[in-house]
């Protein structure tokens, strides 16, 4: 059926083109008398796009970030691996395509607004499978983005809680956005914004340069800002890392509460003990989340609500009704000139009335999208609450399973078991 | 029930999960073989400039390409030379490619052929607005392929005023003109 329809529309355009570039001959095509041969079109294929070789790599990378992690607990390991992953896929691949941008890929063949290659898919998918079983080890040392974050954090310091708790919403924020803006055909935010690929390939604009240059040096002393208040796709790592099967643990064996670990982690992703804290009684419980489950309807209905009231504002993020409000502004002379984009529209077919007719009807594509979008950070928030409020008491220092990287930074500090044979096995 | 039994049943939860989303997500976005790779429609080009700028790299990933199938190898070279030019000489001051990359060659009275020397193109698209507003235009701009590093956005098509960008099938990884014999425009 898909073949069918692309087909039809190839041949379509084959044949608008055709009539085109008919209607454009101003001279008669010569006819040579010499013998003169047409020279051949130099149209040289791709060279490498990204294939499956790709995808064996970086299976293999993090397989072998699952084992540094897990059973050699290395940290010079786990930074090895990570310079390595910083050179393929950082600067040999140049940072294209990578497991945080390929979110849009495959929620646009989600949604059948285009064909994924296998590839891209299987570079979204593996990460998030690993992260289920052995927890964040694709951010410990295959992420591309999270590899210069790492080398760089030379004097983190630590965040205040509440600090990191509030900024740690803006990735969910994101994420929402950016699946909104795949949804609408606004194009990939997480591409265009994404601070590192100028580094990658030695070329950006310079607004992009700027933003990635503060987001380094912001990096020297707050550990990997990208990956903990920006990046979507360690949302979904740090859901599938929640759940999973073993996990990088601070301590080989028992913790013995020595408190040496306490500052280890630059990333805020050690919880400390709360043995003040009285245990959450199986009827305390059941009661907070009775209310919680009370509450969560009325703040994903406000969220939403929220949502479906600023769709015109959203809706701003898609190139049409740029173009509309510009050539509408324009007209009313609030603009001075033109920009490239309001000359292009200038020069082609389309009409003004058709113009404002689409960016209307975009704008009501936006509307109950944003809806969903507004609904879903509800969501988020009333998960948070939940988990904020349902915390029971913690005994020993243990790593936050959702925000920890797996970085192994934090592992030389324990001195239990210092000596060979470190145990990896993790107490569930 | 025991300790063990739990976790078992965890275990078998996290790969039914595992299986579950993953399948999921496989089956809805199905996923084909072939890769993609960005290009211009030349129809919807409207010669802005921007292809030299905006390309993530320096000097541009775009190229003009000559289809002298359907060149008119005209002496008075609409792409070659500036508007104003009084002389049909190849002096750098008559042509209108900013960086010299087009050279022009005696075929037979009164053809000329007009080669790009891709090395030194930068994508500025300058001869392709000539070339469409008094020639046959047969100079257009594409992205080659070769030097292109396919961004998963590419940062042009972002940037690019006439919507010309999209992806095609990487086995057919340009959008050329041909001369329409037979009602076939494309190749
Ligand atoms: S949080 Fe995002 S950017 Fe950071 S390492 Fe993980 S996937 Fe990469
Ligand atoms: S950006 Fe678009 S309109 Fe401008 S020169 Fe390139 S293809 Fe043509
Ligand atoms: S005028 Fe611009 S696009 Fe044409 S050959 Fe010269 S550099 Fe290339
Ligand atoms: S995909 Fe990237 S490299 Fe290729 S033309 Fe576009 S911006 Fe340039």
């Amino acid at each position: 059926m898909k073949l069918l329809r692309t087909l039809t529309l190839m041949f379509a355009a084959v044949v608008v083109l055709g009539g085109l570039a008919w209607a454009e001959f101003r001279f008669p095509m010569p006819e040579f008398e010499s013998g003169y041969e047409y020279p051949e079109m130099h149209t040289p294929p791709p060279g490498r796009t990204n294939d499956l070789w790709d995808v064996v790599l970086l299976t293999c990378a993090l397989g072998l970030a699952a084992w540094f992690v897990l059973k050699r607990r290395s940290r010079p390991a786990v930074l090895g691996l990570t310079v390595c992953s910083l050179a393929y896929f950082g600067f040999w691949r140049e940072g294209c395509v990578c497991p945080v941008g390929s979110i849009q890929n495959v929620a646009e063949g989600v949604l059948g607004l285009e064909v994924v290659s296998i590839a891209v898919v299987c570079f979204f998918l593996l990460p998030l499978v690993f992260a289920l079983f052995f927890g964040r080890v694709f951010c410990a040392a295959v992420c591309p983005l999270g590899a210069l974050q790492e080398v760089v954090a030379v004097r983190p310091v630590i965040l205040p809680r509440a600090v990191d708790g509030v900024l740690g919403i803006v990735p969910y924020l994101y994420l929402g956005l950016t699946i909104l803006a795949v949804a609408t055909g606004s194009g990939y935010l997480i591409c265009q914004y994404d601070p590192f690929v100028g580094f990658f390939r030695f070329g950006a604009s310079l607004n992009m340069f700027l933003a990635g240059g503060v987001l380094l040096v912001t990096g020297l002393f707050i550990g990997r800002p990208y990956c903990r208040f920006l990046c979507p796709y360690g949302v979904l790592l740090g859901w599938m890392s929640r759940f999973s099967k073993w996990h990088a643990s601070i301590t080989p064996r028992e913790c013995i509460q020595c408190r040496l670990c306490e500052e280890a982690c630059p990333y805020g992703a050690i919880n400390v003990p709360t043995p003040d804290k009285a245990p959450l009684t199986a009827k305390e419980g059941a009661r907070k989340l009775g209310v919680i489950l009370a509450l969560a309807p009325v703040i994903v209905a406000l969220g939403a609500c929220t949502g479906l009231l600023s769709h015109t504002m959203l809706a701003r993020i898609h190139p049409t009704v740029q173009l509309a409000q510009r050539i509408a502004g324009e007209e009313a002379g609030r603009y001075q000139g033109m920009t490239i984009e309001s000359e292009a529209f200038r020069a082609g077919v389309q009409t003004k009335e058709e113009l404002y007719a689409e960016a209307h009807a975009v704008r009501a594509d936006f509307k109950w999208k944003s809806a969903v979008f507004g609904g879903f950070l509800g969501l988020v928030l009333a998960a948070m609450l939940a988990s904020l409020s349902m915390a029971g008491r913690r005994d020993d220092y243990e790593t936050d399973r959702q925000a920890c990287v797996s970085c192994a930074r934090c592992f030389p500090y324990c001195p239990v078991e210092k000596d060979e044979g470190a145990v990896a096995e993790q107490k569930t | 029930m025991s300790a063990g039994n739990t976790i078992r049943r965890r275990d078998f939860m996290r790969a039914a999960a595992a299986l579950g989303v993953g399948g999921a997500l496989w089956k809805a976005a199905a996923p084909a073989a072939g890769a993609t790779v960005w290009q211009i429609d030349p129809q919807k080009c409207v010669q802005c400039g921007r292809c030299a700028t905006e390309c993530v790299l320096s000097p541009s990933a775009v190229k003009c390409v000559h289809s002298y199938q359907i060149c008119g190898y005209c002496d008075l070279c609409g792409g070659y030379l500036q508007p104003s030019a009084r002389e049909r000489d190849t002096g750098a001051e008559n042509e209108l490619c900013p960086v010299s990359a087009i050279t022009r060659t005696f075929i037979e009275d009164p053809f000329f052929q007009y080669t790009i020397d891709e090395a030194l193109c930068v994508g500025c698209g300058k001869c392709v607005k000539g070339c469409a507003l008094f020639g046959n235009g047969s100079l257009y701009l594409q992205v080659k392929q070769d030097l292109c590093v396919h961004c998963n956005e590419c940062a042009i098509a972002k940037a690019c005023p006439g919507d010309a960008y999209r992806r095609i099938p990487a086995e057919q990884a340009y959008l050329l003109k041909a001369r329409p014999a037979g009602g076939s425009g494309q190749e």
